[in-house]
């Protein structure tokens, strides 16, 4: 898929990841699932579920949705825990995955305008 | 708890003097003076940097001026990081005044987020308050709370009380309401807390951390910083340096100062600096 082809460290939930073999992998550099959720007339992504690296950004996330969905540059996107607070754009999915993920995933819900304060 | 509100003042009221230079690079008509500020540990450089922005102005010209932002010895400093936290994470080694670089050019995305209002600033500091509440209560004190209780928060921190003392009780009149729990739950879910490092290129350390042990002893900081980075203690002069060793010995359930991310944040720096 081409729409993929833009988006080098993420991979689809259903491609099952080749084991790393390397010894040296800590913490940082495994991959947490991402659960996405469009939020009010958000489009919908058909991949909801996506393996992606602990140590990657928020905006990152946020700019991959965008592409993703082919939104207008000058279209915003928001991302939220909780369904209640949006996260610092420069934080990292895996302190939000540690401290709000359940069921083994993090939970992100995303919309083009402010859904939550 | 008497003392706990003399740590709560000293923090609040804690001002780091500065002094504003322009960035030696941006087009000036006449030579520009620098601009020397208080700045308060708990806010936000945007918050409070109008004056020092008016000050710069009058020498450039309107063409010359895209957003501003602040550097200090080469770092780009975050305006989303509390003042306290800035200083302590980058300067506090340094000889005061604190020397900040200001800039209107060459904005760097990768290093900062963009500020167009003071919107952004509040929003910010809202999500970080809701994030400490969904770690504290499930998010249901702020949830019940309503929007005008919401800005007058926002309100206490930013603007006005920078100019009036008496803003601290006001404050905490609002905040208590986030730092409540029901004896029987025994405290709050969560710790909210961040480690800021100076050693790393990560942003924090940020984790669940409950306030009680399993076994029922009451967690102190020295508990918390052990199990968060075993390597920090004791007496690694790198990374923490924690110095009075009280400070370790105390309990958060009279630490009353985690009423947001970023006061506990500020405070472990605090402490992490020896007198």
């Amino acid at each position: 898929m081409s729409d993929s082809a833009e988006s080098p460290t993420e991979t689809q939930k259903e491609d099952s990841q080749p084991p790393t073999d390397d010894s040296t992998t800590n913490e940082e550099k495994k991959k947490i699932d991402v659960l996405l959720k469009a939020v009010g007339d958000t489009p919908i992504m058909k991949t909801k579920k996506w393996a992606v690296d602990r140590g990657r950004t928020v905006q990152s996330l946020s700019q991959f949705i965008s592409r993703f969905l082919k939104l207008d540059a000058t279209e915003q996107l928001f991302i939220y825990v909780n369904q209640s607070f949006a996260p610092s754009p420069d934080q990292d999915v895996g302190i939000l995955f540690d401290c709000f993920g359940s069921d083994g995933k993090l939970i992100l819900h995303y919309c083009k305008s402010q859904a939550w304060g | 708890m008497a003392d706990d509100k003399d740590v709560l003042r000293d923090v609040w009221f804690g001002r780091i003097p500065t002094c504003f230079t322009l960035n030696q690079d941006e087009v000036t008509e006449r030579e520009a003076e620098p601009y020397y500020l208080l700045l308060p540990r708990v806010s936000y450089l945007t918050l409070v940097t109008d004056k020092v922005k008016k000050h710069f102005l009058k020498v450039m010209k309107a063409e010359d001026v895209e957003e501003m932002w602040f550097e200090y010895e080469g770092t780009p400093l975050k305006w989303h990081y509390p003042i306290g936290v800035l200083f302590d994470l980058h300067a506090s080694n340094t000889v005061l005044p604190w020397s900040i670089t200001v800039h209107f050019k060459n904005f760097p995305d990768r290093d900062l987020l963009h500020c167009p209002s003071s919107s952004i600033v509040e929003a910010h500091f809202m999500s970080s308050i809701k994030e400490a509440d969904a770690l504290k209560h499930k998010s249901q004190v702020v949830n019940d709370m309503q929007k005008k209780d919401h800005k007058q928060l926002y309100r206490e921190l930013g603007l006005n009380w920078y100019r009036s003392a008496d803003k601290f009780d006001q404050f905490w009149a609002m905040n208590r309401k986030l730092m409540e729990y029901s004896t029987e739950d025994g405290g709050f879910r969560y710790i909210p807390f961040r480690i800021y490092q100076t050693m790393s290129d990560r942003p924090f350390i940020q984790k669940l951390f409950r306030p009680v042990s399993p076994d029922g002893n009451v967690h102190t900081l020295g508990d918390l910083l052990k199990e968060m980075d075993p390597t920090a203690l004791p007496n690694d002069g790198v990374v923490f340096n924690i110095f009075p060793p009280v400070c370790l010995r105390r309990s958060f359930m009279s630490l009353t100062l985690s009423l947001c991310f970023s006061l506990l944040s500020s405070l472990f720096r605090r402490v992490s600096r020896p007198r």
